[in-house]
Parts: structure tokens; C-alpha cells; sequence
């Protein structure tokens, strides 16, 4: 198992070799003069002269290339070209507010998908069945800024039950440890900042969720199907197992694989998907962070943010795989 | 944004004569375009795309406004006899707005999932028909592209070239690539062992020939399947670009667009961001459903 896990480690090397070549292009795709895109029409020459100087534009794209990656080596993520803070700063404060959506997110779309599949396959063609399928294939085309939107207008404009933006109302104080906030208040055991934060995350982690978990029945239920024909849930049943185990001990462990490869996969989705959800409700996380470097022309923040992400959906793979193999011994670790 | 996990149908082994060919596939296609109707989904989902096939093509005839045209006096006015779904900020008619923004969407959809099938079904082909080295290389750039989330590789690339619908559909291209790759890879892959390829290479055929007149038609099932699918993503993708105000840019009545415009009245007019998402949760439904009932009908397996 260890070996396998070095090995994919070793894999990954060309793939974030590719994806840093990748991001590093991004800023020399801009048509025209990064700089003057970066500083506006009305700098001076002297500015863009500086700015180019600052991101080393001048140097042979090799050596550009050779300080960006050995920058990110040591962590260093550069500076925002507007706010002149650091970049790694600035990401490492916002990623826990990004991770615990997509988490809560991820939550949701699990128990709920997984538990509805479930049901869906065990009572094939009922009104059950009819009903949560057709809710995952509306769920798989609603576009989710729209769905974030008509839920604000109905919970927090229409009947005022849930905040419309942010992570905790300005007048509830939060001592933070992990900086993931749920926790933090489950840790110092303070009930009204649960409440309260549980209400911030409800409508945007649906808004993310919903396509996963749409997903996910969906997995789920053909798995099902296709588990439940097999012989050892006959045997399972002639010799009178309840219903509900021979469900949830025998079937679902067997048909999770497939299920778990979708999970992997959508959560690196969800962090793409965080871009709009964090900027519909106003989240004060990475991906709001990306949308305000974009509309700001701030690309050496856009860069780096992207690079992470890529990296934490690499890494987000590379673990599904593992459980996956870990879940399966009859899968070979060559 | 949303790839539904899918299973590739195994390729038809259809006979590389063209007399044979055409009695074959003919048998084929029919078989499965006839399994496709009897599916009460996807039928719903083809009289959906055919609907806003229509309403594109008669759009100054289904519009009752001239969907740029302003009338400030009339802002924000609710559904109504003369609106029916109402006015936006600037008191154009939502209906006429959406109705145009039709043709954006087809377009969007068209030229998008277009890009990525030409580039996918070349690298993927390529990468299936040659192996070795070639397989290695292609599938490695594949797998970087993959390594980003699709959405946001397309927002940094349309960030980098600049905000507009014709980047957002080139990003979304590029962004589809890989999809469309893997499964022509994979296709080919088994294609490539069949009889009739061994017999083309008897007869001394060439490998341009083999691969595009022999195989690369032999893989058109699950490609069809997968653009389909396509469709109903690269609609949402763009709409939400455009939501972000990278996409289509106004006066232009592009939904995605349009629902951004409507943000800021959301308290008093929820009309103008409602309708507009509808109309894209529509379309895409209908590419979903018809997708997924193509797949089902081409899917050898399930023929009863």
C-alpha cells in the first residue's frame, strides 16, 4: 500500500510540473503588455517600468519560469499587484472559510444522494424512485448562481429565516482555533455561534451541494441495482438477514466504489464551483478572492489562487484513489 | 459544471464496405432512434431542444419587443398583459430578451461543445490509433488540463484574454477537451483490434486512412452521446461566466448576463433574474434528458 502511494506521489510530479508550466503561461497570454493591463490605460511609463521590474516581465521567459516555480517551493506565492499583500497570506486566511463550505457541502450532497439512491434502487419504479430521479436530473441542469439567488430572495428576502452573505453576523463573538468556524463553536461550546454559523452555511452549501447530490443518487442507484442482482444478496436474503441489513451491510458497502469515485471527483468540482456560490453569498473564501482579482486585472493573485486549487483537486484525486484501492483488495496496487 | 458520470457504449462493429455499411448501421441507428422515442425522457428532452430550435429561428416573430429597445419610464414593471414576464432596469421586455437570447445560448452551445470535439476527437484518436510515446504525451497534456477544475480554468483563461462571449466559448472549448479525448481514446483503443482494421491494414491502407475513414466513424456513438451532453453543460458554464461578467456583455441578452443585471433588484423585482435562470435550467434540462436517452439507446447492451 505504501509503495503505491509513493508511487502515485512520483506520478504527480509531471502533473504539477504541467500545471505550474500552465499557470506561469497564463499571465503571457494577456494580448498586449501585462503590465498596462494590470496597472490601466492611464499609468505612466515609469509605473509599468516598475511593475515589470517587480514581476521580472523583462527576464527570458525561462528564468521567469525557473523563480516562479522555485518561489512556490519555499511558499512564497508573491504579491497582489493592488494590495501589495502577500498572496499566501491572504489565501491561507481565506481557505479554511473555502473548505468548510465545500465540506458542508459535500456533507449534504452525501447523506442526502447516497440515502435517496439507496431507497430509489431498493424500491425500483415506486413513486419514490419516479420522484428523487427526476429531482437529480433537474438537479444536474439548474445552474447554481440562479438557485442561490431565487433562495435568497425567498429565505432571506420573502421570509427573513436565513442571512443572505458572510459567515457569522457582526454581533456574535467566535473565539477561533481551527478557523473553521462550525468547529470552532462546537470546540468552545458556544451554542448561539453554531446556530448562528449553521444558518450562514445552510443556503450557500445547498446552492453548492445540489449538483452532487444530484450526482451522487444518481451513482448510488445504479450501483445499487447492479449490486442488489448479485448472488451473495440472494444467499444474504434466503437465509434471513433483515432487510435493512442486507441494504446497508451487504449491498451499499459493495456498491460505494463506484460511488466514492464520484464523490472524489466532485469535490475538487466544488471548489470550482465555490467561485460563484462565494460571490452570490458574499463568502469570504478563496473563491470570491479568485472573482476579485479577475474583475481587479490582479493576475499574479489569480495565478497563485489557481495554482492551489489545482493542487488541493490533485491531492483530493490522488486520496480517492488510495481509499479506493483501500476499499477494494481485489484491485492490484501496480 | 455538471458531468454526469456515464458509462461509453461500446462502438457497433460495423463492416467497413459501404453497401454493408449502410444496411448495418442503418439497422443501428434505426434501432436506436426508435428506442429513443419509446423513452418518455427523452422525448420530453428532443421536444425541448426542438422547441428552442424554433424559437431561435422565429425569434422576431415570437418576440412582442424589440429586445434592446429602452423604455426607462417603464423600469421594473411586473409580468403583465402587454410584458409577460416584465421589464428590467433599463424597461426592456424580459420575454423578447429571452426569447433572442436563444439564438446566444444555440450558438454558445454549438461553437463550445464544437471546439472541444474537433481538438478532443484529434488527440484522442491520435493518442488510441498510435499508442506508445504519442499515447504518453497527449494523455499526459490531458491530464493537466484535468488537473483544474474545469469552471475555473475557464474563468483564469477568459480573465487572461479578455472578458467576451467569443473567449468564454473558446475557454469552455478548451475546458471540454479532455472529455471528449478520453473517451475517443478509449473507443479507438478497442476499435483498433477489430477484424475489419486488420483487414484495411492488409489491403495496405494507410494509417491516415485506417484512423479517420475506418476508425474514427466507427466512434461516432459515444461521441454523439458526449456532445449532447456537452451542449447542456457549455450553456451552463457560459452562463455562469457571463453571470460573473466574463461571458456575453451587455446590451447583449444573454441569459447568464441578463440574471447578473437583475441582482441588484432582487428585493423588488425577483422577475428579472427569476425568468432568465429558468429559461437556462430549461434548456440544459433538455440536453440532459435527450443525452441521457441517447446513451441509453445507443448502448448495445441494453437492447432488449
Amino acid at each position: 500500500m505504501l509503495k503505491y502511494i509513493l508511487r502515485r506521489l512520483v506520478m504527480l510530479i509531471p502533473v504539477l510540473l504541467g500545471v505550474s508550466i500552465l499557470t506561469f503561461s497564463l499571465i503571457h497570454l494577456i494580448p498586449g503588455d501585462p503590465a498596462r493591463s494590470m496597472l490601466g490605460e492611464k499609468s505612466t511609463e515609469s509605473q509599468l517600468e516598475q511593475l515589470r521590474e517587480e514581476l521580472g516581465l523583462n527576464d527570458p521567459y525561462v528564468v521567469q519560469y525557473g523563480r516562479f516555480v522555485g518561489k512556490i517551493l519555499q511558499g512564497d506565492l508573491g504579491e497582489s499587484v493592488k494590495s501589495q499583500e502577500e498572496i499566501s497570506i491572504e489565501i491561507a486566511s481565506r481557505l479554511p472559510a473555502t473548505v468548510e463550505l465545500t465540506v458542508f457541502a459535500m456533507i449534504l450532497a452525501m447523506v442526502v444522494g447516497i440515502l435517496a439512491g439507496v431507497i430509489a434502487a431498493v424500491k425500483q419504479y415506486s413513486w419514490f424512485d419516479n420522484l428523487s430521479m427526476s429531482g437529480a436530473l433537474f438537479g444536474v441542469s439548474l445552474p447554481i448562481f440562479w438557485l442561490g439567488l431565487m433562495m435568497i430572495w425567498l429565505f432571506s428576502v420573502k421570509l427573513n429565516i436565513l442571512p443572505a452573505s458572510g459567515r457569522i453576523s457582526n454581533d456574535i463573538e467566535l473565539h477561533t482555533i481551527t478557523n473553521f468556524y462550525l468547529l470552532d463553536s462546537l470546540l468552545t461550546g458556544n451554542w448561539a455561534a453554531f446556530k448562528d454559523v449553521f444558518s450562514h452555511l445552510l443556503m450557500p452549501g445547498i446552492a453548492l451541494g445540489t449538483i452532487p447530490m444530484a450526482i451522487i443518487a444518481r451513482m448510488t442507484r445504479s450501483s445499487m441495482l447492479e449490486v442488489m442482482k448479485q448472488d451473495y444478496i440472494r444467499t444474504a436474503s434466503a437465509k434471513g438477514l433483515a432487510r435493512h441489513l442486507i441494504v446497508f451491510q451487504h449491498a451499499l458497502k459493495n456498491a460505494f466504489l463506484p460511488v466514492l469515485t464520484v464523490i472524489g471527483l466532485q469535490f475538487g468540482l466544488l471548489l470550482g464551483g465555490a467561485v460563484l456560490t462565494e460571490t452570490i453569498f458574499s463568502w469570504p473564501g478563496i473563491g470570491r478572492y479568485v472573482y476579485l482579482a479577475v474583475m481587479g486585472r490582479d493576475y499574479p493573485v489569480v495565478q497563485s489562487s489557481i495554482l492551489i486549487i489545482a493542487v488541493i483537486f490533485v491531492l483530493v484525486n490522488l486520496i480517492t484513489d488510495v481509499l479506493y484501492k483501500y476499499f477494494d483488495p481485489r484491485i492490484s496496487y501496480d | 459544471m455538471a458531468a454526469i458520470p456515464q458509462t461509453t457504449p461500446t462502438p457497433p462493429g460495423v463492416p467497413e464496405r459501404e453497401k454493408a455499411a449502410t444496411a448495418k448501421s442503418s439497422s443501428l441507428w434505426l434501432d436506436a432512434f426508435s428506442r429513443l422515442i419509446r423513452s418518455k425522457t427523452s422525448f420530453i428532452g428532443l421536444l425541448i431542444i426542438l422547441l428552442l430550435l424554433v424559437v431561435a429561428a422565429m425569434a422576431p416573430v415570437v418576440a412582442t419587443h424589440d429586445p434592446t429597445d429602452q423604455q426607462l419610464l417603464d423600469r421594473y414593471l411586473a409580468p403583465s398583459g402587454d410584458h409577460w414576464l416584465g421589464t428590467d432596469e433599463l424597461g426592456r421586455d424580459i420575454y423578447s430578451r429571452i426569447v433572442y437570447g436563444t439564438r446566444i445560448s444555440i450558438q454558445i452551445g454549438l461553437i463550445a461543445v464544437g471546439i472541444s470535439a474537433v481538438i478532443g476527437i484529434l488527440l484522442g484518436g491520435i493518442a488510441g490509433y498510435f499508442g506508445r510515446w504519442v499515447d504518453q504525451v497527449i494523455m499526459r497534456v490531458i491530464d493537466i488540463l484535468m488537473a483544474f477544475p474545469s469552471i475555473l480554468l475557464a474563468i483564469a483563461l477568459v480573465a487572461v484574454l479578455g472578458a467576451s462571449l467569443t473567449n468564454a466559448m473558446i475557454a469552455i472549448g478548451i475546458v471540454g477537451v479532455p472529455q471528449f479525448a478520453r473517451i475517443v481514446r478509449s473507443t479507438v483503443l478497442s476499435v483498433k483490434e477489430t477484424e475489419y482494421i486488420e483487414a484495411a491494414r492488409a489491403i495496405g491502407a494507410k494509417n491516415n486512412r485506417i484512423l479517420f475513414q475506418h476508425v474514427l466513424p466507427n466512434c461516432l456513438a459515444p461521441i454523439i452521446v458526449q456532445a449532447t451532453l456537452s451542449i447542456g453543460t457549455a450553456i451552463l458554464d457560459a452562463a455562469g461566466l457571463s453571470f460573473l461578467g466574463l461571458g456575453a456583455q451587455p446590451p447583449s441578452p444573454e441569459w447568464g448576463a441578463m440574471l447578473s443585471d437583475g441582482r441588484a433588484a432582487l428585493q423588488t423585482a425577483p422577475w428579472v433574474v427569476a425568468f432568465p435562470g429558468l429559461a437556462i435550467f430549461l434548456v440544459v434540462l433538455g440536453f440532459n434528458l435527450f443525452g441521457d436517452g441517447l446513451r441509453d439507446a445507443l448502448d448495445p447492451r441494453l437492447k432488449q
